[in-house]
């Protein structure tokens, strides 16, 4: 995935508006005002939540052209979530490769204190 | 064997991007681990393929610290910095930046080790010059600011599941 594209997966899901709006179309596809209905917020401010989660790729419009339904690009957030999978290893590998290292430190100290005894 | 601790990556303030993972070692043998140099080559920074290939370390006030990586594609990352606290098994406070900078100004890198039952959890605290830099290293997908956005994203897809489920 493009670094681009990123920065704006995670602008996008960095504001908890846009994330409820995520969740409730995860349930199903919905209309704007189907969406602005859970919030006090007007239906222009929820639309430019809408841009910007369709911006990022994470949302799409339905064909019907009266109620315009947003739909979730699933795929969307399961490569964002790849992708992030890889950066969390890149800690997680080191520090496993720890755990491997202080089990042998510990096993050399205990042998050293058993053989001064 | 020990088994592997959870990695937990948390925003503490405006500033900040913060990382705990506990090890079942006392904080003496953790502290050897982090500072000095051939133990760190051992656990490296980074997942398989890299490795550390430069590692100076000068423990001390105002010492001066100094590692490069290597990656399998033949990247090569570059880090330095300038210890400013260093209690023994305890805390290290020192800056951070790297030679090909992708952040404005120095990181301030802060290492807590706590001890108990003989299980020792890790700390790591960055704190960044704003709000803004802390945002932008969020939101830039390099490095540690991504696993931010990783809490966040798991947090969100926990509850895509939930909606997947009714």
């Amino acid at each position: 995935m493009a670094p681009d594209r990123l920065d704006a997966t995670f602008a996008a899901l960095a504001d908890p508006t846009r994330r409820a709006i995520l969740a409730r179309l995860a349930a199903g596809d919905a209309s704007v005002t189907e969406l602005a209905a859970p919030f006090a917020m007007s239906q222009p401010a929820i639309s430019k939540h809408l841009k910007v989660l369709e911006r990022a790729g994470l949302i799409s419009r339905g064909r019907d052209a009266q109620r315009r339904p947003r739909r979730l690009e699933a795929m969307r957030l399961a490569e964002a979530n790849e992708w992030l999978e890889r950066y969390r290893r890149f800690w997680e590998g080191s520090f496993e490769r720890l755990d491997a290292l202080l089990d042998e430190l510990k096993t050399k100290e205990k042998k050293r204190g058993r053989a001064k005894r | 064997m020990s088994k592997p601790g959870t990695l937990r990556v948390t925003t503490p303030s405006d500033r900040e991007i913060a990382m705990t993972r506990a090890f079942d070692a006392p904080r003496r043998l953790v502290f050897h681990c982090l500072t000095k140099p051939e133990l760190l080559k051992r656990w490296g920074l980074g997942p398989p393929g890299w490795s550390l290939v430069v590692c100076e370390i000068d423990l001390r006030v105002g010492g001066a610290w100094r590692f490069v990586m290597h990656g399998p594609d033949g990247t090569e990352m570059g880090m330095r910095g300038v210890y400013r606290e260093i209690v023994r098994a305890e805390r290290i406070v020192q800056t951070e930046s790297f030679d090909d900078p992708w952040y404005p100004g120095e990181a301030l890198n802060t290492t807590v080790l706590a001890e108990e039952a003989g299980e020792t959890t890790l700390t790591i605290r960055l704190l960044y010059d704003s709000q803004e830099i802390r945002d932008a290293v969020l939101k830039s997908g390099m490095e540690r600011g991504v696993a931010e956005g990783y809490d966040r994203l798991a947090g969100l897809l926990d509850s895509l599941r939930v909606g997947e489920v009714k």
